[in-house]
């Protein structure tokens, strides 16, 4: 399908026919859903469900058991997209889920294909992201009999999966994958799974798919007991030092309209988890930035202070919380979250709020009668932003900061640019030095803290963009030296691909966080962090085809940053950063937030 | 730009003169600042730091209705060991409506625990309803007993005091069978191991509520032969 679909790229007014295909399918709400076409095989069935569910983008790797699906997709308006690695496509898909708000999807096939798409299918469940992975499956006659690539794909995925399936009938397969579609976007969102085996792919079936609906009782309620309700609002308005707490969840309910209007009509200091950033705009002035072990100062302070915690969408990771005994320990804690689960899991929730993050925000709105009086509170916490900026010194005797290059970037591009990362010391950066203020444009690896996320993100988060027809944002990916090299191969897809985006590899020669930790906790001893190994990235950017530039100084930075953002198609620019800088403020593994260290002599 | 960062970026680099604001090393340290006297509990529950109040773990019997497909099994038990629950037995079998099974679990854990183990059960899929059975259910046990037949009238009296059954008698050995709660099971066990124990299986208790109370939340008694639905 890429070959086919590389043609008419090479074209050159550089329209493909995917996205034309896309364009004509407006509206493209996703709850827009088109009846199924005529089928003739399991596979086509599959397609026609998820052409029918809405899908417009996969990110995939070919292979024997999955090859029946992949040749339906050759007549498919869905737009494939090649990737160097499964793990690739499942980062990709979920990377395109969180820019597109819609269900990401990736495909592989059997055994080693399945078992590649798992860090990512890990990675969407930590996450709570849209995503479904289908995977190709041995014929069922040879299930379980140790086949040729044969791997127990539902097995290995139960646990990371909110669902998966084992496609048992080619009449019914195209119904279980619309399942499987709406089901991960259906309440709380989490990846799905469909196992295929070949037989009931290439198997005969004239039977259309259905209408694709989640199973029942997957879609609850999003509205929260006006009750309880009406008790948050009095906790509220009684509060003298309240405090919101906007997760992942605000954005992935599109909620942040709603976050706004709650925060600012009340006057409520404003702190989000990582997975939250975006949700509320950081220059305002309500907003303390986000809270947790590399959240800035006065988010740990206010978080730690308050006497009202509005706590919306989050899962209190213990990455957020710190230790538990310490966690906002004079706070009514009321908690919004669409899955009863979460309530009263680590932080016990006063006042329990089950909803759509969204709706239950309008209904407090409207039950709060009065702005608690809180003007004393955000002085505070405005003297808390004032003593502890996040800032970092740039003496001329030592290399390039990195949080610099950060704050470059930012200055460069515009509000709506996409900002993807891998994970370690430069994804703190990247999201501590950039000022967030719309969501998803915001797409890291959270939970699951997957090294290499960011290249596959980029990818997916371009082709999500571009299908939205928003081509005119950037794509800017910060990645470290070892992120980058563990899933760098993706720039290929990139290149042939065409795809606008910028790759910045904070280079500090080190798997820094864990250089980090060595040096605060294990006596400075260096096992395995170091990486002086690395290969030249500009160089080998260039053999991939891409943009390659490379940048030791500061007078350097901003001319790469413009030329590397001017190219049209994928850019590496190689920073070579200071070796010796680390993430600040810090709070340690199990400590008070408010116990931060500002400093690496604090810690 | 670069809003409540330290303002560096673009042409001009932050200098500690240029920047008023502190710089990292020149802001309060941890001891410097104020602290809040509250504390949580390792359930995250507020608590009196003077008197730490934990809860204690208590038996429970928890039944699922469940959706009769493959796998069900392993997604139930996977979800027990994976959040760690301390699980003491897991029954299954069928009910009277085809394709639904009971799932009887007895655990052994905190409220915050127990009320953990319902909600992440309740969001597997083929989970039609789950709920803690009420305390004064009806649980009973199967257990099937084989000890040495040196004295086969003693055990068959031992075995009438219990209202066991002897389903195998050998000269070696005697099979009784049992049923009951935990406790007439652990006093009949007590009392057998005198004739030497030679071999036990035991099915773990499995439970219904009392009178006309649903055992799972919503489920309707006696919907033989229709979907059990599931009303909150």
């Amino acid at each position: 399908m890429s070959d086919t679909a590389a043609q008419p790229r090479s074209d050159a007014d550089g329209s493909d026919d995917a996205s034309e295909a896309a364009a004509t399918e407006e509206p493209t709400d996703p709850d827009d859903e088109q009846a199924a076409g005529p089928v003739s095989t399991g596979a086509e069935s599959v397609v026609a469900a998820l052409e029918a569910a809405g899908a417009k983008t996969a990110f995939g790797v070919q292979g024997g058991a999955i090859m029946p699906v992949y040749d339906a997709l050759y007549d498919s308006s869905i737009r494939h997209v090649t990737m160097a690695h499964e793990q690739g496509a499942s980062h990709a898909a979920d990377a395109y889920g969180v820019v597109a708000g819609e269900p990401g999807l990736c495909m592989a096939t059997s055994g080693p294909g399945a078992t590649n798409l798992v860090t990512g299918i890990a990675d969407a469940d930590m996450d709570s992201d849209a995503m479904l992975a289908l995977t190709g499956q041995v014929p069922t006659e040879f299930v379980g009999n140790d086949a040729f690539q044969e791997t127990d794909t539902v097995g290995v995925t139960r646990p990371i999966t909110k669902h998966n399936y084992f496609a048992g009938e080619a009449d019914t397969v195209g119904d279980t994958v619309g399942e499987a579609f709406e089901l991960s976007r259906a309440g709380r969102p989490g990846p799905t799974l469909v196992d295929l085996p070949k037989d009931v792919t290439q198997a005969e079936t004239d039977r259309t798919p259905g209408p694709a609906t989640p199973p029942a009782g997957t879609d609850p309620d999003p509205n929260a007991d006006p009750d309880a309700v009406e008790e948050a609002a009095r906790v509220i308005e009684a509060a003298e030092r309240p405090v919101c707490l906007f997760g992942g969840g605000v954005i992935k309910a599109d909620a942040s309209a709603e976050a706004r209007t709650f925060a600012r009509s009340y006057g409520i200091p404003v702190t989000t988890t990582m997975p939250g950033i975006g949700s509320f705009p950081e220059d305002d002035d309500l907003s303390l930035s986000w809270a947790g072990m590399h959240g800035t100062g006065y988010a740990n302070l206010a978080i730690t202070h308050t006497d009202c915690l509005i706590a919306v969408g989050t899962r209190f990771d213990d990455r957020l919380t710190g230790g538990i005994d310490t966690f906002a320990p004079e706070a009514e804690v009321i908690h919004v979250d669409i899955d009863p689960a979460e309530i009263s899991k680590n932080v016990y929730a006063d006042y329990p709020l089950i909803g759509d993050a969204g709706r239950v925000l309008d209904q407090l709105t409207a039950a709060v009668r009065e702005a608690p009086d809180a003007e004393a509170w955000r002085d505070r916490c405005d003297e808390w932003k004032e003593t502890y900026p996040l800032t970092y010194a740039t003496p001329d005797d030592e290399p390039l900061k990195p949080q610099f290059v950060v704050e470059a970037f930012d200055e460069a591009t515009d509000d709506d640019t996409i900002v993807t990362t891998g994970v370690g010391q430069h994804q703190m950066w990247a999201s501590q030095f950039w000022t967030y203020s719309e969501p998803r444009t915001w797409v890291s690896s959270h939970g699951l803290g997957t090294m290499g996320y960011g290249v596959p993100a980029a990818v997916g988060a371009r082709v999500a963009a571009d299908t939205m027809g928003e081509e005119d944002r950037d794509v800017v990916c910060f990645d470290g030296d070892g992120s980058f090299l563990m899933t760098m191969q993706e720039l290929s897809v990139a290149v042939r691909e065409e795809l606008d985006l910028t790759i910045a590899v904070l280079n500090n020669e080190y798997i820094g966080m864990v250089r980090q930790w060595q040096d605060a906790f294990y006596e400075g001893r260096h096992m395995a962090s170091d990486y002086t190994w690395m290969p030249e990235f500009d160089k080998l950017a260039e053999a991939f085809g891409a943009l390659g530039l490379r940048v030791d100084d500061y007078d350097e930075v901003a001319p790469a940053v413009e030329e590397a953002l001017e190219y049209e198609g994928p850019a590496v620019i190689d920073f070579h950063v200071d070796p010796e800088e680390n993430v600040l403020p810090m709070v340690p593994s199990g400590g008070a937030n408010g116990k931060f260290a500002a400093a690496e002599d604090q810690l | 730009m670069s809003g409540d960062a330290s303002g560096a970026g673009g042409e001009s680099r932050a200098t500690p003169d240029a920047d008023s604001r502190p710089l990292p090393g020149e802001q309060p340290g941890p001891d410097e600042r104020d602290h809040p006297e509250g504390r949580r509990n390792l359930e995250g529950i507020r608590i009196d730091p003077v008197v730490e109040a934990e809860h204690a773990s208590r038996r429970a019997v928890i039944s699922a209705l469940v959706e009769d497909e493959p796998g069900v099994l392993a997604r139930v038990s996977g979800l027990v060991s994976r959040r760690q629950f301390n699980i003491e037995s897991l029954t299954v079998g069928p009910t009277t409506v085809d394709g639904h099974s009971r799932i009887t679990m007895v655990v052994e854990e905190t409220d915050p625990g127990i009320d953990q183990i319902e909600k992440q059960m309740a969001k597997l899929k083929p989970v039609i309803s789950v709920g803690e059975v009420a305390g004064d259910a009806v649980t009973s046990e199967l257990v099937l007993l084989k000890v040495e037949a040196d004295d086969p009238a003693a055990v068959h009296a031992v075995s009438e005091m219990y209202d066991g059954r002897t389903v195998d008698a050998g000269p070696e050995t005697i099979t009784v069978e049992l049923t009951g709660d935990k406790a007439s099971i652990d006093n009949a066990i007590g009392a057998f191991e005198r004739f030497g124990i030679v071999e036990i299986a035991r099915t773990g208790p499995t439970a219904l509520a009392r009178g006309d109370t649903p055992t799972a939340p919503g489920e309707k008694p006696g919907t033989a032969g229709e979907p059990t639905t599931h009303d909150d």
